[in-house]
């Protein structure tokens, strides 16, 4: 598998070198800020053959993690996403919002690999993860939350945290059996266990540590799935609507903790449809609307944009 | 019906009492309804009281409940006259019971890892268990056996072979099954498990020959199989002068002997469930219970769920083949209609009755079906038959209902006894349904069973003490409560 993708990218590099520099240009215009750091690495490219994962960091800005280019995704005859294409800079709230059926989640799932897109492509982090599967995707840093919280019912918020981390010894099954290997993972097993109270304490969904996951509110079920998603050790963390069907103060305290972990260093695109959240928290605003882009900017950019104030307030059904 | 009572008021310990995490909640169904219910309720309080939810305490008592009701039984029939052929009988009994609860709990442990940790359907335990036996059959059979034909290496190499070859069927099947959803790999097993069985039925590999080897499955006929490894120790030395002394004390042969063989099936139980407790309390495990749970929030996380299901089902498979191995391999002798799909459903009863999802429940599972489904039935039948005299019985269903017209009671009554193996799958059907009904987790299916191989339970020092507060999530804990609640086995649910 990993030969397949590394052939694939050995050749998208080769093939769209010329296609790859305007992009990255035109990514930078539209983020407004890093332009001297993207130009500089374009030019340098050609320079730095040598290795693949070099070429690779050249070839995408180091601050723009994830790059969506000419995503089209069909359900029979209904477009559900045409030909979009963004970048999401590192540090940043990114927000993606639209009205209903503006092909939002769909551009999520085609992201995270729970969709295979019909064309275009998905960097992340440069490498092209176009098709990957989501498993794949999610252990190079790039992890999704859902739009309905999908908790792990039977399994206790411990549990659910605990399952997160990537590259677990203890799930190499001989290992988790044999008498002598197990030492390392109850080794290991401890260091998690005290993360992930931690990450418990961060969110204050301590104290219902011990309960099934099933017994959570739905609130408190969007806390968990942040938590848990954020266990993984993430770059950048794809939320599906966070805040849907969350009391206005727990809203706040999540829209909180997405700051806090922004200041730390994570990056964030959600999807959301509340424009006030979307306009006070992101610092980026993608606008989509019957399935292709429909304005990118800061979030004042986009408050004064006709386009947008037509597609939510003449053309969506909220 | 008796078997249905015992089952319902049966040991039925809970980690921690009905309030186990949701408890606070909702609280248990069964708390809902008032009447015998509740009676059963203050039963079931008192013995998760008095076990505290030791696993091992749970298994003895609900074995030594079944030994006991047995042993009336047979009491019973024998007019409570205690002369050295009652003891023999119950001793047979008890032996018998504790045989198949024992064959059936591997199994059950096997069938539990893929249907209650992974959520895989697989509905093929037959056939899995087939392919062991046949193995083992293949490898160790002298090749001058009167029906089937083997290659006569030793008993280990038979045994690990079988549960090998019920692996790599497991693994072939697997292979395209995964990827289908559930009730498809249900389909897809069963039908494997059939084809598996008709196999072996078929007339044209009863024997062929591998270069000067004859080699065959006997077909129809049967195989033939090594004898049980216990039954040479009885030949000479310290195991004969046993077997003289147990037999001067009147107690017949085959019941020492059997119960050699016994111990060793019980002694594969506890290895098997050591084992899976292990995987099960292992990060290996927890991914297990999250493909259960939802897959796509495991993959999501990271995990590439298709690997972890390849593996258990690998692993689950060849369980089933040394359960087959354990028990349709001890009779010498082995023929495709002991692996008809019926038996899958036995087993299914037993984790159901069990709790899947429960290593512990699978094994009390096991032994209350055994008990009081598989043999209780018989066993009550014939006691009740010979107890009271209803002369012979009607030849036809319309000789037994007719009389109850007239009142009489009798002829049917004898019909009924007279056909109790038929009216068993009756019972099994009821009881299934009262269980889903009722207690859709089972004995033990609503205790969690905590997948990691450390007690979550206990927080980093340095950090505020665990508080168990039920006040509103925007609150911090206060610090009423102590750090070690719950412990590993008993959940999380203890105070």
């Amino acid at each position: 598998m990993s030969k397949d993708a590394d052939a694939g990218e050995e050749t998208d590099d080769v093939g769209v070198e010329p296609a790859v520099d305007a992009d990255a240009a035109t990514i930078a215009d539209a983020a407004g800020t890093t332009n001297a750091a993207s130009e500089e690495n374009a030019s340098t490219a050609p320079e730095t053959q040598d290795s693949r994962v070099e070429r690779e960091a050249a070839e995408t800005p180091p601050d723009v993690p994830l790059q969506v280019r000419n995503l089209r995704k069909t359900f029979g005859g209904i477009v559900a996403v045409d030909d979009v294409s963004f970048a999401v800079e590192a540090g940043t709230i990114t927000g993606l919002i639209g009205p209903n059926g503006a092909g939002k989640s769909t551009t999520f799932d085609c992201i995270a690999g729970a969709l295979e897109p019909d064309s275009g492509s998905v960097r992340f982090n440069g490498a092209d993860v176009t098709g990957f599967r989501p498993d794949q995707i999610a252990t190079r840093g790039l992890v999704r939350t859902f739009q309905i919280a999908r908790e792990l019912p039977e399994m206790t918020v411990l549990e659910n945290l605990m399952l997160a981390p990537t590259d677990q010894v203890g799930e190499q099954l001989w290992r988790s059996v044999m008498p002598g290997a197990r030492g390392s993972v109850i080794d290991q097993e401890r260091e998690l266990r005290e993360r992930v109270w931690e990450t418990l304490e961060f969110f204050e969904i301590d104290h219902l540590a011990r309960q099934k996951a099933g017994a959570l509110s739905g609130g408190q079920r969007k806390l968990l799935e942040m938590a848990r998603a954020l266990m993984t050790d993430p770059d950048l963390l794809l939320l599906d609507e966070p805040l849907a069907g969350v009391n206005p103060t727990l809203e706040e305290k999540l829209l909180d903790r997405i700051h806090d972990l922004r200041d730390q260093g994570y990056t964030f695109l959600l999807v959301e449809h509340d424009m006030d959240v979307i306009m006070d928290h992101c610092e980026h605003v993608i606008v989509m609307h019957q399935g292709s882009l429909l304005a990118e900017g800061p979030p004042t950019e986009i408050r004064s944009n006709e386009q947008v104030i037509d597609a939510y307030l003449g053309g969506s059904s909220e | 019906m008796s078997g249905e009572d015992r089952i319902r008021d049966g040991p039925r310990p809970d980690g921690g009492g009905s309030a186990d995490s949701s408890g606070s909640v909702g609280g248990d169904a069964d708390d809902v309804s008032a009447g015998p219910e509740s009676v059963a309720d203050v039963l079931r309080e008192a013995i998760a009281r008095a076990f505290g939810g030791h696993d091992l305490a749970i298994v003895l008592a609900t074995l030594a409940s079944i030994y006991g009701l047995f042993t009336l039984f047979v009491l019973v029939a024998n007019d409570f006259e205690l002369t050295t052929n009652t003891i023999n009988a119950i001793a047979s009994t008890l032996r018998l019971l504790t045989f198949f609860a024992a064959s059936y709990a591997v199994l059950a442990l096997a069938l539990n890892l893929h249907w209650g940790y992974t959520g895989l359907f697989n509905i093929g335990v037959a056939g899995f268990m087939a392919v062991g036996v046949y193995t083992m059959g293949l490898l160790s059979t002298p090749p001058d056996a009167t029906s089937g034909m083997g290659l006569g290496l030793p008993l280990p190499v038979g045994v690990l072979g079988g549960m090998i070859a019920a692996g790599l069927v497991g693994l072939i099947a697997a292979l395209p099954a995964l990827r289908l959803e559930a009730d498809y790999l249900a389909i897809v097993t069963l039908g494997l498990s059939e084809i598996i069985r008709l196999t072996m039925n078929s007339s044209q590999l009863s024997s062929w020959t591998v270069s000067t080897f004859g080699f065959g499955t006997g077909g129809g006929s049967g195989l033939n199989l090594p004898a049980r490894p216990t039954d040479a120790l009885f030949d000479g030395g310290a195991g004969e002068a046993l077997l003289t002394v147990l037999t001067g004390a009147g107690i017949r042969r085959s019941i020492v002997v059997d119960a050699a063989y016994t111990l060793v099936v019980v002694a594969f139980v506890v290895g098997v469930y050591w084992l899976l407790s292990r995987v099960g309390a292992s990060p290996f495990g927890r991914v297990l219970k999250a493909i259960r749970d939802d897959e796509l929030v495991a993959q999501s996380l990271g995990k590439d769920t298709r690997l972890f299901k390849i593996k258990v089902f690998i692993v689950g498979c060849a369980l089933m083949g040394l359960g087959g191995i354990l028990w349709q391999g001890s009779y010498g002798y082995v023929n495709p209609n002991s692996f008809r799909p019926i038996v899958t459903f036995y087993v299914f009863v037993a984790v159901i009755i069990g709790g899947s999802g429960s290593n512990t429940g699978s094994i009390v599972g096991a032994i209350l079906f055994v008990g009081l489904l598989f043999e209780g039935p018989r066993q009550f039948g014939g006691i009740v038959q010979n107890a009271m005299d209803l002369g012979s019985a009607p030849a036809t269903f319309a000789g037994a209902v007719g009389p109850l017209f007239g009142l009489d009671p009798i002829p049917f009554l004898a019909y009924a006894l007279e056909n109790i193996s038929a009216l068993q799958f009756v019972l099994l059907g009821v009881v299934l349904i009262v269980i889903m009904q009722r207690r859709p987790e089972g004995v033990l299916g609503h205790r969690t069973e905590t997948a990691a191989a450390i007690d979550l339970g206990v927080r980093p020092e340095g950090n505020a003490p665990a508080a168990r507060s039920g006040e509103e999530p925007t609150s911090r804990p206060d610090t009423t409560a102590a750090a070690d609640h719950g412990g590993e086995t008993g959940g999380d649910g203890d105070e």
